[in-house]
């Protein structure tokens, strides 16, 4: 409901956005080039089109949109799919998706076979006797083969059970023009159809069990053409001629091949007895008997399709890019609708994981706990420092009494072993994540920045740290990965040293970039004003650089987040790249899915900060 | 008396393929003070460089310079610079620009607020102390530029082509300007200009230089600066005697441009 109400919404929006911009172009100056001089501005009605377009794209190919409008048709595509998968073995055997006949395409096939093998043994060298014996087994093999098209060897009753096969079938495309048919509804079974769980609700997926009038038809034809199917398959063109032929056949191979010695001949007997074998299937048939089956099944599928009506409709326009399949005992949605999970169930599921309670392999999304400062304290303040006060550690007296001095509650101060306050701290996948990046990015501009601005000064710093930096850029990050991890550990050292890493290298060239690119007489405008050297760099080149600095740093964020999505995919156990990795073993779409959004609106985000802080803090950028 | 003194002052610069450029040879003058100085010349002829040396970003290679009787060594806040594009900070508003000097050595806040706001209506930049720089038109950065290195109170101020980079309107009003400075506060002033009519309203004294190797090639005494202080600038221009002086000194400097073509023809 809530879902069609949203594309229906989504529809409106996308028409005015079109409609608006339409008018806005209009109104607006044009330039000889390119039209609109202020063309790089882009404008919020294009936004709402772009958005809503992209929305509508995923509501209408995951079928989230079909589904919401047309709720059952999922559950009647699946009785149409049964009729289908029921129909399929009779089907592929006539030239209707093929464009031949199956025993056409047995017997083109053996019979160049059979061709290749004679020509095999006649550049073969080997003894006149045993080149006879061969290539008269050839000639019979090849005569057998022939024999199965013809109508004077059939197998008998094959006709009239053809016959009987084409009018069954014919039967049923009747039955399904048949308003009457199925009969009456059996209410206990529509009773329990109608408790299925409903469409993407389970695993299952689509409910199997027809819940409708149409599809109570076409799941009542399937378990028809299910045995008619059968019977079909059953039947075998084992004329009494040519089984006699195949036994003649098995019988002097079997002869020769006792009295064979050499590995050639071996080979080629071999060879004719797998061809001579597969006469065995016996499913080829004179072309004529099969013509009334064909003729049947076409009646039968322009039936079908008539009965569908609206259904076909759906199928095509609702539910695009895939297809409902039937198995044996479920059906399943394939192509777009598979792959691409439902906008509501994404969010279904990401609010279902949001639940700190529930997070995922026992780890909150999204959340915080309460930490006691002492451990803080424990992390923070090194234990050795009691080592370093005067005095020594208590000791026990001779009444066994443990006296415990000045030194001894440092130690326990430096090792957390007091009771303290908690404090809320973010932990989560997500936070997680966030915190990672947000560490090496900080540790990178830290120390990246200063690096930079001395490069920028120094040609020493320039020279001496240029092979360093320029060396270990260009490597993909996720190229050191396996060597940081094993350095660091897979926990969040290695993690934020690799983003360390990533980070640092940008900082350094943007900040040397902005320090190289201060002009000369500013310097020397503040030398002459009075300013230090400490005073300049402070004052003047560090300001300078700032845009430089501060695009470094909107580009670090997006390449510190892509790397650390990818490491923590390589190993770790929490991030939200481990919860897409553990969900990509278990093909969960819906949270491979949820992840990847979730990273792009965290991206986004940042890159939004960024922005507003770069307008903010540098609005002389490109002006000065 | 803080005077300028330079004797014999030699600048050679060596190349990094072992040969030399004689950027300044021999240039020996006085300025004293309250003198309002301009430096003419050909490109090349050493006008930055001598600029540069008195400045304290250069030391001379040979010959010695003095202020106010003590040898310049370095930038000092005794000389107080303009540049031709202001090279104003623009990440500062206009009023942390013009206390940037007093910000340096951690002048008293109050008194230094009341410095810039003087010194902004002095150059005609009242109420523009909020304003943030980049978003001043170039006459007015250059109005900002001068605030900004006389809140100092230099003994001598250096301009390098302070208005080059200035449309012929905007100019004329800041020529005015510098001259009601020179005026006012009594500074000893020393410009370096491209333009023969500025260096002439502008120079009480005038040298033109000449390159290869950079030379004082003529010095002048002029009235034209007094007279500015008063009179219309524009009617001054039109003089007779400025029309002559103009002349002359546009072809001698012809004259250098022709003979370094002609050298490098030869070469």
């Amino acid at each position: 409901m809530i879902v069609a109400i949203l594309y229906i919404a989504l529809v409106i929006v996308l028409a005015w956005s079109i409609m608006h911009g339409r008018k806005v172009i209009r109104t607006e100056r044009t330039d000889a080039v390119f039209g609109n001089p202020i063309r790089t501005q882009g404008g919020y009605h294009w936004v709402a089109c772009g958005v809503s377009s992209l929305l509508l794209v995923w509501f209408t190919f995951s079928w989230d949109a079909g589904r919401a409008f047309f709720p059952n048709a999922a559950n009647e595509l699946c009785q149409v799919a049964k009729l289908n998968r029921a129909i399929n073995p009779i089907r592929s055997a006539f030239p209707l998706d093929n464009r031949h006949l199956l025993g056409t395409r047995i017997l083109s096939r053996d019979l160049h076979q059979i061709e290749l093998l004679s020509e095999e043994l006649s550049k073969l060298d080997l003894p006149d006797a045993d080149r006879e014996n061969l290539s008269a087994l050839i000639d019979d093999v090849r005569e057998a083969l022939v024999l199965q098209a013809s109508s004077e060897y059939m197998a008998s009753g094959i006709s009239e059970r053809f016959q009987d096969i084409a009018i069954r079938i014919e039967q049923l495309a009747l039955d399904l023009q048949n308003d009457e048919f199925p009969g009456p509804v059996d209410e206990a079974q529509m009773a329990e159809a109608l408790a299925q769980p409903g469409w993407g609700e389970s695993s299952t997926e689509i409910p199997v069990l027809p819940q409708t009038e149409r599809g109570r038809i076409f799941d009542a034809a399937a378990e028809i053409m299910a045995g008619i199917t059968k019977d079909y398959s059953e039947t075998r063109n084992d004329g009494p001629e040519l089984v006699k032929r195949i036994e003649e056949i098995r019988q002097r191979i079997g002869e020769l091949e006792a009295a064979a010695t050499q590995e050639t001949y071996k080979d080629i007997l071999g060879d004719i007895e797998k061809i001579s074998k597969r006469v065995d299937d016996f499913r080829v048939f004179p072309t004529q008997v099969t013509k009334g089956v064909e003729a049947s099944l076409v009646l039968l599928e322009k039936a079908m399709q008539d009965r569908q009506g609206a259904l076909r409709f759906i199928d095509t326009w609702a539910l695009p890019g895939g297809d409902i399949l039937a198995g044996n005992n479920a059906c399943s949605e394939q192509g777009s609708g598979r792959w691409l999970p439902k906008p509501s169930d994404t969010l279904a599921t990401f609010i279902w994981m949001a639940d700190p309670a529930q997070g995922y392999k026992g780890f909150p999304l999204f959340w915080y706990k309460m930490k006691p400062v002492s451990e803080m304290v424990d992390f923070i303040v090194p234990d050795s420092i009691a080592d370093l006060i005067p005095r020594e550690y208590g000791d026990h007296d001779e009444q066994g009494n443990i006296n415990y001095g000045f030194k001894d509650r440092i130690y326990s101060f430096a090792t957390g072993d007091f009771d303290s306050f908690a404090v809320p701290v973010p932990t989560g996948h997500i936070w997680d994540s966030i915190l990672r990046v947000l560490a090496g990015l900080f540790l990178g501009i830290l120390l990246g920045v200063p690096l930079g601005l001395f490069m920028g000064l120094s040609r020493f710093a320039k020279g001496y740290f240029d092979p360093l930096v320029e060396l270990y850029r260009p490597i993909p990050p996720l190229a050191w990965a396996p060597l940081i991890l094993t350095i660091f550990g897979i926990q969040d050292d290695g993690k934020i040293f690799l983003l360390f890493m990533v980070a640092f290298a940008i900082m350094v060239i943007s900040a040397r970039t902005g320090a190289t690119g201060t002009q000369l007489s500013k310097i020397h405008a503040a030398h002459s004003l009075g300013a230090s050297n400490r005073q300049i760099i402070q004052q003047v080149i560090l300001p300078n650089s700032l845009p430089e600095i501060l695009t470094g740093i909107r580009i670090s964020i997006g390449v510190c987040w892509g790397t650390l999505v990818a490491a923590e995919m390589l190993a770790g156990t929490t991030g939200i790249g481990f919860v897409e990795n553990v969900a990509r073993k278990q093909s969960d779409y819906e949270i491979i899915w949820m992840t990847i959004i979730v990273m792009g609106i965290l991206g986004l985000l940042f890159d939004l900060i960024m922005r507003f802080v770069i307008e903010k803090t540098i609005p002389w950028r490109g002006k000065g | 008396m803080s005077d300028l003194v330079t004797d014999n002052l030699n600048m050679v610069f060596k190349l990094p393929d072992g040969s030399s450029v004689h950027a300044l040879k021999d240039v020996t003058f006085t300025l004293k003070k309250g003198e309002l100085l301009s430096v003419l010349g050909p490109s090349g002829c050493g006008k930055t460089t001598l600029l540069n040396i008195v400045a304290g970003f250069l030391h001379p290679t040979g010959g010695s310079i003095k202020l106010g009787g003590s040898i310049i060594e370095k930038p000092g806040v005794d000389r107080g610079m303009v540049f031709q594009q202001g090279a104003l900070f623009e990440w500062l508003t206009v009023a942390d620009n013009v206390n940037f000097g007093l910000r340096m050595k951690n002048a008293d806040k109050k008194d230094t607020k009341q410095k810039v706001e003087e010194w902004l209506s002095i150059v005609g930049l009242q109420g523009f102390g909020e304003t943030p720089t980049y978003q001043l038109s170039g006459g007015m950065q250059q109005r900002v530029a001068l605030a900004r290195c006389l809140i100092n109170d230099p003994d001598l101020i250096l301009m390098d082509e302070p208005l080059g980079a200035l449309d012929a309107l905007t100019r004329e009003k800041m020529q005015s300007l510098v001259l009601k400075i020179w005026k006012e506060t009594g500074k000893t002033i020393m410009i370096i200009t491209h333009s023969v009519e500025e260096a002439l309203l502008l120079g009480e004294r005038l040298f033109v230089m000449a390159p290869r190797p950079g030379r004082l090639h003529k010095q002048y005494r002029l009235p034209f600066a007094e007279m500015g202080l008063d009179g219309d600038p524009r009617e001054i221009k039109n003089g007779e005697k400025f029309i002559h002086t103009r002349e002359e000194i546009l072809t001698m400097i012809w004259n250098m441009e022709e003979e370094i073509m002609g050298k490098v023809e030869v070469a």
